[in-house]
């Protein structure tokens, strides 16, 4: 893997891990299954595949800050909102 | 319009079950998970907006609690404000803080920093007071827009759309102004890990309430905290004549 590859992956991981925290199930359960996830990819050399990977994993960190946003957003609205 | 303030408090995270503590005297909160109060974070990121939008110069992070309070700051930081300010309230004295008194620190506040606008969620989801935006205007005596759904800047001061039952109330304002932030005002963004590490390096001012000259005596005594009636189970019926006459039994037809 390339370095500037390297750092990437390394910085989505990061930043997965610190999304895990909030995670409904605990950070736990969200660790284990990045882990894993990572773990299966981690022999791949092609650096295009890499690529995509990435691209992939900064979609799922948007997708989960989205959820983050609804779920408190609809919480909020049932607890305090009646229509 | 060049500072705006914003008041944020560190309560129980909205995601966990609150547990009322065996004698009554309030919630269970040792190690319990904490954040920021969301409407303070709505409040957070209108003010970063209005900066954005060069309506703002700078937002100063305000957070009344004890030193864990610094890390709902940092939270804010991490979202854009400049800088923050920790006045440090711990132990009984934060058990029997009450919105009068941090309204009070906001105030001193705002003039000592001489803030243009001070925005606070509208309301706490830990005591649920909704009193803190309304008595900081009072006691400034400034105006106030409260459950703010839309706040824009109009000539002289600001135009704010108000959430009030069945509808919606458009008001005009000059500035310096309270504002309160009412669940649809943003949608607030999340705290990215970078910028959590960047706000390390923000500047975090530490004072006390007595430095601010503010008494926190407490004016009113927590009696009970008790649990919501659990709801009663309901029961089969074999057939719609038994429902009808339980109906008519409760009243219900």
């Amino acid at each position: 893997m390339s370095q500037p590859q390297r750092k990437a992956v390394i910085d989505l991981y990061r930043t997965l891990l610190h999304l895990g925290r909030d995670w409904p199930q605990g950070y736990n359960f969200f660790r284990q299954r990045l882990h894993k996830v990572f773990l299966k990819n981690s022999e791949e050399k092609d650096p295009k595949k890499v690529e995509t990977m990435i691209k992939h994993g900064e979609y799922v960190v948007k997708e989960i800050e989205a959820l983050y946003k609804l779920k408190k957003y609809r919480t909020l609205k049932r607890r305090y909102y009646d229509d | 319009m060049s500072r705006v303030l914003v008041g944020v408090k560190r309560v129980i995270d909205y995601a966990v079950k609150i547990r009322v503590k065996p004698d009554k005297s309030g919630v269970v909160t040792d190690g319990v998970k904490h954040s920021m109060n969301p409407f303070d974070e709505i409040a957070v990121e209108e003010a970063v907006r209005m900066k954005e939008k060069k309506l703002a110069k700078e937002v100063i992070a305000v957070s009344c609690g004890p030193a864990q309070a610094q890390e709902t700051l940092r939270t804010a930081l991490a979202m854009g404000a400049d800088r923050a300010i920790h006045v440090e309230v711990a132990g009984a004295e934060y058990e029997t803080l009450q919105p009068i008194h941090v309204a009070k620190i906001l105030a001193k506040i705002s003039q000592d920093e001489k803030a243009d606008l001070v925005i606070v969620g509208k309301q706490a989801i830990d005591d649920d007071s909704n009193q803190t935006a309304q008595m900081t205007a009072a006691l400034l005596d400034w105006p106030q827009g409260t459950f703010a759904s839309k706040v824009e800047k109009s000539d002289a001061g600001l135009t704010v759309t108000r959430e009030i039952d069945g509808g919606l109330e458009v008001i005009k304002t000059k500035v310096p102004a309270v504002l309160s932030a009412d669940l649809r005002l943003n949608e607030p963004r999340y705290a990215t890990l970078p910028n959590i590490m960047k706000a390390k390096k923000k500047p975090m001012k530490k004072v006390s309430a007595k430095d601010l000259g503010v008494d926190l005596a407490p004016r009113i005594k927590v009696i009970s905290v008790e649990d919501p009636p659990v709801r009663q189970a309901g029961s089969v019926v074999p057939d719609v004549d038994t429902l009808v006459a339980k109906l008519k039994e409760g009243g219900h037809v």
